[in-house]
């Protein structure tokens, strides 16, 4: 009887072994070389070759439209209720929206936002939303083109990749509301966007919702050698391993693309993208708290999520899992006209509109946050 | 030197495998052999660079010495001796010290007419290193996926190829590792506690016990004891499982798998019951 147990047992050990190896996800080399620190400390990112070029295939820029000769009439004078974009001269004007048809709604066309009867016409909530998209994008290529994204800039491609709503947006995460547990304190629920570890979910609305949480929110290692108060609990740095794991999965990197892990929090050790997704943090916080959350109003019921909070962007609604989105490739070079703040940011007539974004804080770069 | 009774049966030449009887002796305890031979020869010039590789390094400081393998760039080709040469030339170095030492363990074995098992269980060590510095470096395409030689520099290399998969304690081979390295100290402590409550009785009951007490105190205690012979079989597998699968957890990460290991659980999360 023994025997046959001991037996039984063995067996059970070697199916399941066995079986971890037929689960899904696993790859074979070619590995795709990709050193990121001094030879030797492990800051390697590590992709198949094949992986790699999936990745580089799912994140083309599409091509710009043909460059128009400007006329002499602006776009304010020609069309009625041109808000943003009066300034431009009317070819750029339809050249811009007929890019935009294509980056947004290529299967819905111009009829997803305009009434064509009259397409001045304010009535549909699409447009409304649109308009403060375009401010949005002027503000995201004019203000942030220094500490974020640089001479690449963005446009709505970038986040729409030819749908209405961007694949990668985030809502709040509605509490559990049934069985024994009334509440789980936002954690113990697998999400995709920890990379399905079971750490707290509810860090999106946390660290990237709103445009000026505590600073030193994300920090959770001492700064000092010896306690020199309560510190912060366990939860607070599960927190911020989940936002880690986000933004690592976001940008199809791993930890060591920005930190040496002997000692993550130092910015001495640490890779100067780093510094950069410092910035994009506190960008994200910016066009949440400035240009998407204002919207709530403006969205229909259905374009909400199940706590009644718009659609929010965070890194993977640009980056889509690549470290530079659409492959760092320049999109915003022959846009001039969304390089640039052309109209001053003003939110939709429904609410009262926020001040205009502050000017983001001054980055003292790799200062000790 | 003092020899034992029976050890002049066995300080007999043969039993070689290599270098018939020109290395068969001894030097006082210390049998040679011509894997002793290698084994000094291999031991030697790699510490030799090791110390040649930290006089041209930045210190002497003794946990901060660090000898580095190549930058990727030079995949699996020769680097130069100051970029990662060293490195290699060690590495080649240790492999051959380590596998003498085996194979000299074997010649041991042979002389005294006992099993393999020291030399196959030293031999499941020297596999965790050689996959750590040969086999995972081949498959991923470089030898500077090796991890670095120095006290503090090969944590941090832990510590970051850990985090290249973003918690590594998801990883399932690493969990079995981990397991069976708590398992095997659970399992020597309770050996060995076992064996010296036997041999130290109280000091009104001077009486050494046997086996049967250790037996029978296991059998009270949870019903079932593995004997005396059995204890050592389960220490070796559980002692010989930690090595393995520490070898299994890391050939996996990167040639294998390339993702966060939290992600590895979807199936879990996907299992029909509650998906």
């Amino acid at each position: 009887m023994r025997t046959v147990l001991g037996i039984i047992a063995g067996v059970a050990a070697l199916l399941l072994t066995v079986a971890q190896f037929g689960t899904a996800g696993w790859t074979k080399p070619p590995i795709l070389a990709n050193q990121h620190g001094f030879r030797g400390t492990g800051m390697d990112q590590v992709k198949t070759k094949a992986e790699a070029a999936a990745i580089r295939d799912a994140n083309v820029a599409p091509a710009p439209a043909e460059k128009v000769e400007p006329g002499t009439d602006k776009a304010g004078t020609t069309y009625e209720n041109v808000q943003v974009l009066k300034d431009i001269s009317t070819e750029e004007f339809n050249r811009l929206m007929v890019s935009i048809t294509e980056w947004v709604s290529p299967q819905q066309g111009c009829t997803y936002c305009h009434n064509t009867e009259n397409m001045a016409d304010d009535s549909l909530y699409q447009k409304k939303v649109a308009r403060r998209m375009l401010q949005m994008v002027q503000h995201i290529n004019a203000d942030w083109k220094e500490k974020h994204v640089g001479e690449a800039g963005v446009t709505c491609y970038t986040c729409h990749r030819g749908n209405p709503v961007p694949a990668q947006v985030w809502f709040d995460a509605p509490s559990p509301t049934r069985g024994f547990i009334a509440r789980n304190n936002g954690q113990n629920m697998a999400t995709p966007s920890t990379g399905l570890a079971s750490l707290p979910y509810t860090y999106l609305e946390d660290y990237l919702a709103k445009p000026d949480p505590d600073q030193s929110a994300i920090r959770v290692n001492a700064t000092t050698a010896l306690p020199e108060g309560k510190g912060k609990p366990i939860q607070q740095a599960e927190r911020t391993f989940a936002l880690m794991i986000h933004m690592s999965e976001s940008l199809g990197v791993n930890c060591t693309y920005c930190h040496n892990t002997r000692a993550v929090a130092e910015w001495s050790q640490s890779t100067p993208q780093r510094t950069l997704a410092w910035h994009g943090i506190r960008m994200v916080r910016d066009l949440n708290g400035a240009y998407i959350t204002p919207l709530t109003a403006t969205f229909p019921p259905n374009r909400l999520g199940p706590k009644g909070d718009a659609p929010k962007i965070n890194c993977a609604t640009c980056h889509n899992g690549q470290n530079k989105p659409l492959g760092g490739a320049h999109v915003i070079e022959a846009y001039p006209e969304l390089a640039r703040n052309t109209a001053a940011a003003s939110a939709p007539q429904e609410k009262p509109a926020p001040a205009p974004t502050p000017a983001p804080t001054p980055a003292p770069a790799p200062a000790p946050q | 030197m003092a020899m034992l009774s029976f050890e002049r049966k066995y300080r007999i030449r043969g039993g070689t495998l290599l270098g018939g009887d020109l290395f068969d002796f001894w030097i006082g305890p210390f049998y040679v052999g011509f894997f002793g031979v290698t084994t000094i020869f291999f031991s030697v010039l790699g510490t030799a660079l090791i110390l040649y590789g930290a006089a041209i390094g930045p210190t002497w400081n003794i946990w901060q010495i660090n000898i580095a393998p190549p930058d990727l760039k030079y995949g699996l080709a020769l680097a130069p001796l100051r970029e990662g040469g060293l490195w290699q030339i060690i590495t080649f170095c240790a492999i051959g010290a380590f596998c003498s030492w085996a194979l000299r363990e074997v010649e041991i074995c042979r002389k005294l007419g006992i099993g393999y098992h020291v030399p196959f269980a030293f031999s499941v060590a020297i596999f965790a290193y050689v996959v750590l510095v040969v086999v995972r470096p081949l498959l991923m395409g470089a030898w500077g996926y090796g991890f670095p030689y120095g006290i503090l520099s090969h944590l941090d290399w832990v510590s970051n190829t850990g985090y290249q998969y973003l918690h590594f304690h998801y990883n399932p081979a690493h969990m079995l590792a981990v397991s069976f390295f708590f398992t095997t100290t659970f399992a020597l402590a309770l050996h060995g506690s076992l064996i010296l409550s036997s041999t130290n009785p109280p000091k009104d009951d001077d009486v050494v016990k046997t086996p049967e007490h250790e037996d029978t105190f296991f059998r009270d205690t949870i019903g079932y004891s593995i004997g005396t012979l059995g204890i050592h079989r389960l220490g070796l597998f559980l002692a010989l499982s930690a090595g393995f699968w520490s070898a299994v957890c890391i050939v996996i990460s990167g040639p294998f798998w390339t993702r966060g290991w939290p992600e590895w659980w979807g199936w879990w999360l996907n299992l029909p019951v509650w998906r």
